[in-house]
């Protein structure tokens, strides 16, 4: 064990600590906070509770239209980033080969790039090739940059993955195509909803690209940058974010109790297939 | 598709070294359709982008001889070079802030967080589930004129009237860039103070090293690693951060990517804004690299 000692009987490591966490809590409570405020402008004292701030996104027709925009372009992103991720996560952790560094550098190197570089290089691209900007062009954007995040949940699917039980399978007569379906897509189940949740909440939450690369309609976090300059609508979008803050929580929460499950289940050495 | 592949190929696969080269193939066939997105949709656009550095707009038209025009004007012009100098000093700061201010909570963690240790990874973990654009977004309304903490602060009775001295300034980049970069640098360092033998620091007690001396020169120095990864994922991205300075920023807080956008977009001179990206990385990879290898001198004095 460590040694622990304490300056002056207070803790002040811990006191320390605390104030960061509410530091870093600080701006995630108050957008709830203020958006049941009744002021049209956030601040202190808070004058009463309302949800007129929610009522009005209702009939709020461009809001709609873009939350609906998200929720394609998430699906979008999610489900091929997730197919992508699939392939990569499955060869590296079930194949050595030359070049494999060099290759999974190349799928993570999105985490290490600063956005608007990105952002910079698929618009010039696009425009090159003479594509219209629309939420395809945006879709194909949140792809790249959810690819990293569904490798790393599913490489952790994968690895400790068992080989003998597809060896037995297809052994006792299974085709290659239904020992996937059968043996290892239950087997990486969990793996791989953690993934769809996890890169269909970045696509949501994900505003630089989705900016540069979209034509003239609008995902949530573009609409918001567009309401932001208007101060009178700032109650409305603090609702509105609200909801995705919520929403984003929830959709990892989600994520993280299957990954830990994937994880779990790849480290028991295949006895326990459920 | 991709076990239709790996199927046919085991099929046919007697002999050890057929197995080996099987093997080699299985592996790229599965692994290239993700390999060639990542080069369809990120090799090739920054290798286009660096292609644009070099030639030059002509109207509505890229004239393609060789030049370096964007670079000079980029390095030499002075609203260019001062936001470049002001990008870099701002990512550095912020970096060394967040990492100065997420040391002890990974520290904390680590070595008194006891059992509570995931529960506390996973509090600090979960304001960065947010967007970016929202946290950002909420920093505004907390630092503005009628805002939060000048509300706060009026009813609290501390100022007398709004101070607009945290809103539209580089202090408001700055805080707002350490927040959401927070856990960035905390866990890198968590995980190389987990790896800090702890029979190291007790060797160091026995030998009669007091608290403070027993963490200069024993958990600080074997724990640089963390530093300097999280310095790095701190420093490069936000070089290039944009949604920050623009909403926080103001005048002074203004970074390079808003004249990276302005190229790209209104003033439609996409060689001279690539130029502009293709400096910004090198510049930062350069600053970043000279970080690393000082940080890692100077761990090396101290021991």
């Amino acid at each position: 064990m460590t040694t622990r000692r304490r300056f002056l009987g207070v803790n002040w490591l811990a006191a320390y600590v605390a104030l960061y966490v509410a530091f870093l809590y600080l701006p995630i409570l108050l957008l709830p906070l203020f958006s049941f405020n009744d002021s049209a402008t956030p601040g202190f004292p808070l004058s009463g509770f309302t949800w007129k701030w929610y009522e009005s996104l209702l009939d709020t027709p461009a809001m709609l239209d873009a939350a609906k925009n998200s929720a394609m372009v998430g699906l979008a992103a999610a489900v091929t980033s997730t197919l992508l991720g699939i392939c990569a996560a499955r060869a590296m952790t079930r194949y050595r080969f030359r070049g494999q560094r060099t290759m999974s550098g190349l799928i993570m190197a999105p985490l290490v790039l600063p956005e608007i570089i990105i952002a910079v290089a698929l618009l010039l691209v696009m425009l090159r090739l003479g594509l219209e900007l629309s939420l395809l062009t945006v879709a194909l954007g949140h792809v790249l940059i959810c690819v990293p995040y569904s490798v790393t949940v599913l490489i952790a699917g994968f690895e400790g993955f068992d080989r003998s039980l597809e060896e037995a399978s297809s052994d006792l007569g299974e085709t290659a195509f239904g020992t996937f379906r059968r043996v290892t897509l239950p087997m990486v189940a969990p793996a791989i909803v953690s993934s769809l949740l996890v890169s269909f909440t970045i696509s949501l939450d994900e505003f630089i690209l989705a900016f540069f690369l979209t034509g003239t309609e609008s995902t949530l976090p573009v609409y918001i940058w567009g309401q932001l300059r208007f101060a009178a609508r700032l109650p409305g979008v603090l609702a509105l974010g609200t909801i995705m803050l919520v929403l984003s929580f929830i959709l990892l929460t989600i994520a993280e109790i299957y990954r830990r499950r994937a994880a779990r289940r790849a480290n028991v050495d295949g006895g326990l297939l459920a | 598709m991709s076990v239709a592949v790996e199927g046919a190929a085991s099929g046919r696969a007697p002999g050890r070294p057929t197995l080996l080269r099987t093997e080699q193939r299985q592996g790229l066939a599965l692994m290239s359709p993700t390999v060639l997105f990542a080069l369809v949709m990120l090799a090739a656009p920054i290798l286009v982008v660096v292609a644009h550095s070099f030639w030059t707009q002509d109207y509505l038209t890229i004239d393609r001889t060789f030049t370096l025009e964007n670079y000079r004007t980029a390095l030499t012009e002075p609203i260019y070079r001062d936001l470049l100098m002001r990008s870099l000093a701002l990512s550095m700061s912020v970096a060394f802030l967040t990492v100065v201010l997420a040391y002890p909570v990974a520290y904390y963690v680590s070595f008194h967080g006891g059992r509570y240790k995931s529960l506390l990874l996973f509090l600090i973990t979960i304001p960065a589930w947010s967007s970016y654009l929202l946290r950002v977004m909420s920093w505004k309304v907390i630092l503005g004129y009628k805002g939060v903490l000048n509300t706060a602060l009026l009813g609290a009775g501390v100022i007398d009237e709004p101070s607009t001295a945290f809103l539209y300034n580089s202090n408001a980049v700055m805080i707002t860039l350490t927040h959401a970069w927070a856990v960035f640098a905390i866990l890198p360092i968590y995980v190389s103070l987990e790896k800090v033998d702890r029979t190291l620091i007790e060797a160091a007690t026995d030998l009669g090293d007091g608290p403070v001396r027993r963490f200069l020169r024993v958990t600080l120095p074997l724990t640089v690693p963390g530093i300097v990864a999280a310095l790095i994922i701190v420093m490069i991205p936000t070089v290039g951060d944009y949604v920050t300075p623009r909403l926080v920023g103001g005048k002074d807080g203004v970074m390079i990517a808003s004249a990276i956008e302005v190229q790209f977009k209104k003033g439609a001179n996409w060689p001279l804004g690539a130029a502009l990206s293709v400096t910004t990385m090198i510049v930062i990879t350069i600053v970043a690299a000279s970080c690393v290898g000082l940080l890692r001198w100077a761990a090396g004095r101290i021991r």
